[in-house]
């Protein structure tokens, strides 16, 4: 399975790269599968290799609304690297989706043992928080809707 | 000044006639006009005409197509001017000066990775560059078309879009989705990552609200695509279009004139100054 150049893994090392994938299994969803549960424990995580998946929040009484889209070389959770290791959002897949899967504690352990290679790990994690913080700021602003002040549409 | 600008510029609005309208989406429509007479000089994909309401007054408005002696304009209602091209109907005539300003510039890119990213309404400027680049596909390298909207319904020209996949990569994204909307949620530089481009040799051209175009600029440098090769589309009021009056100043730029396309290198240390 090929991974994108600029997706999660982009900012590793060759070698912290293959560390990390040397953790990893391929595995694939059909489209409409719940991969995990908000709220439920964050025991793994994936790289998408193909397809999309959606992140969402149980609203209760209705469909759980979609907050964002996931493509192929991106990550699918993070609450794994952090405690209390529960996922703050559901994930469903949107298409069939092929992936590569890791067993958090295995990780964790590997990041512990090897601090650099924890730190790689974390920062790259860490600009994947501080990418996804950046674009909900930028929806937050509502840019499509008429600017207050001059132009701005075209 | 240019021999064909001041042209232009002295020139009076000719009559056009509304050939057809289209909605597009619940505020925006797609016009088409065609000479009543003479028809203006042609115009190039990025260049954009000041259109007449006949007595409500003129706004700059982008080619969003090009046949021939026809021009089409895609308008959003914003206002008095927009809302009343908004409105028109076929058999209706309005005024038109152009063509104006810099265009996209499309036939320096032969051999070329083409990445074009589009938020809202800036889509229209974009469409004719697609329309030329998906006619002549040999010429180019690979093509990706990158669009955001606020929401499904938004979503400009989405029967001919899902055309533009045969020859390009084509893909959308949405702010806020519908409940049966089962494609990409959030903005529109997280489609990046599934764009196929080299970034050392790739041509991006960028339209939409201003900090969309920021955010898509500054992630496409640190890509590691240069800032000469990113074009943008800048907007500022405009009453005259012609170099004359000043109100579309952008720093040492009269948008009207040197742009409203210009490169990343120059727009950049001008949008990050807050008044000018
Ligand atoms: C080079 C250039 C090309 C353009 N191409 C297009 C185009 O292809 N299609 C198109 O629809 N528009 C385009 N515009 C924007 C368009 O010219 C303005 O929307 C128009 O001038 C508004 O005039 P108005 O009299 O209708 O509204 P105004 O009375 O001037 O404004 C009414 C309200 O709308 C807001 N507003 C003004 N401009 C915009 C805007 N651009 N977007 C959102 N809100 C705005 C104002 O702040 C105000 O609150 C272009 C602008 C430029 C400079
Ligand atoms: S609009 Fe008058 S100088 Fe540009």
């Amino acid at each position: 399975m090929t991974v994108v150049r600029h997706g999660f893994l982009g900012a590793l090392t060759p070698a912290h790269r293959d560390r990390l994938l040397a953790l990893a299994h391929d595995v694939s969803f059909p489209g409409g599968t719940r991969i995990f549960e908000e709220g439920g424990e964050a025991d793994r995580f994936w790289i998408v290799g193909s397809g999309l998946v959606a992140l969402d929040v149980h609203v209760p009484g209705r469909p759980e609304p979609v907050v964002e889209t996931l493509g192929e070389g991106e990550l699918v959770g993070w609450s794994w690297l952090f405690e209390p290791y529960r996922w703050h959002l559901g994930a469903r897949t949107r298409t069939a989706v092929l992936a590569r899967e890791f067993d958090a504690r295995q990780v964790r352990g590997a990041c512990e043992e090897d601090p650099a290679f924890g730190l790689a790990v974390t920062h790259c994690v860490a600009q994947v928080i501080a990418r996804r913080l950046q674009a909900t700021r930028t929806r937050l602003l509502d840019l499509y809707g008429p600017p207050p002040g001059h132009g701005g549409g075209t | 000044m240019t021999g064909a600008f001041a042209e232009t510029a002295a020139a009076p609005p000719l009559p056009y006639r509304v050939a057809q309208r289209r909605t597009d989406t619940p505020d925006t429509a797609t016009i088409v006009l065609e000479p009543v007479g003479t028809a203006l000089p042609p115009f190039t994909p990025g260049q954009f005409a000041m259109v007449y309401a006949f007595g409500v007054g003129d706004i700059p408005l982008s080619v969003s197509g090009i046949d021939g002696r026809r021009l089409t304009h895609t308008v959003r209602a914003v206002g008095a001017i927009s809302g009343a091209l908004h409105g028109v109907r076929p058999g209706q005539t309005v005024g038109v000066r152009g063509p104006f300003g810099t265009g996209w510039e499309l036939s320096e890119e032969a051999g070329r990775d083409l990445l074009v990213v589009a938020g809202g309404i800036g889509l229209a400027p974009l469409r004719p560059l697609v329309r030329a680049a998906l006619a002549e596909l040999g010429r180019y390298g690979r093509l990706s078309v990158l669009i955001g909207a606020r929401s499904p319904h938004e979503l400009l020209y989405s029967d001919e879009t899902a055309h533009w996949q045969a020859g390009a990569r084509v893909l959308t994204t949405v702010d806020h989705p519908a409940p049966d909307w089962m494609g990409d949620v959030g903005v529109v530089t997280t489609l990046l990552d599934r764009a196929v481009f080299d970034p050392s040799t790739a041509t991006a051209f960028v339209c939409g609200p201003e900090p969309m175009i920021r955010a898509t600029a500054d992630e496409l440098v640190h890509r590691g695509v240069a800032p000469d090769r990113i074009r943008v589309s800048l907007e500022r009021t405009m009453h005259c279009g012609t170099g004359h009056c000043g109100h579309c100043q952008l720093g040492p730029l009269l948008l009207c004139r040197d742009g409203p396309v210009v490169t990343w290198t120059r727009a950049r240390p001008l949008l990050l100054i807050r008044e000018l």
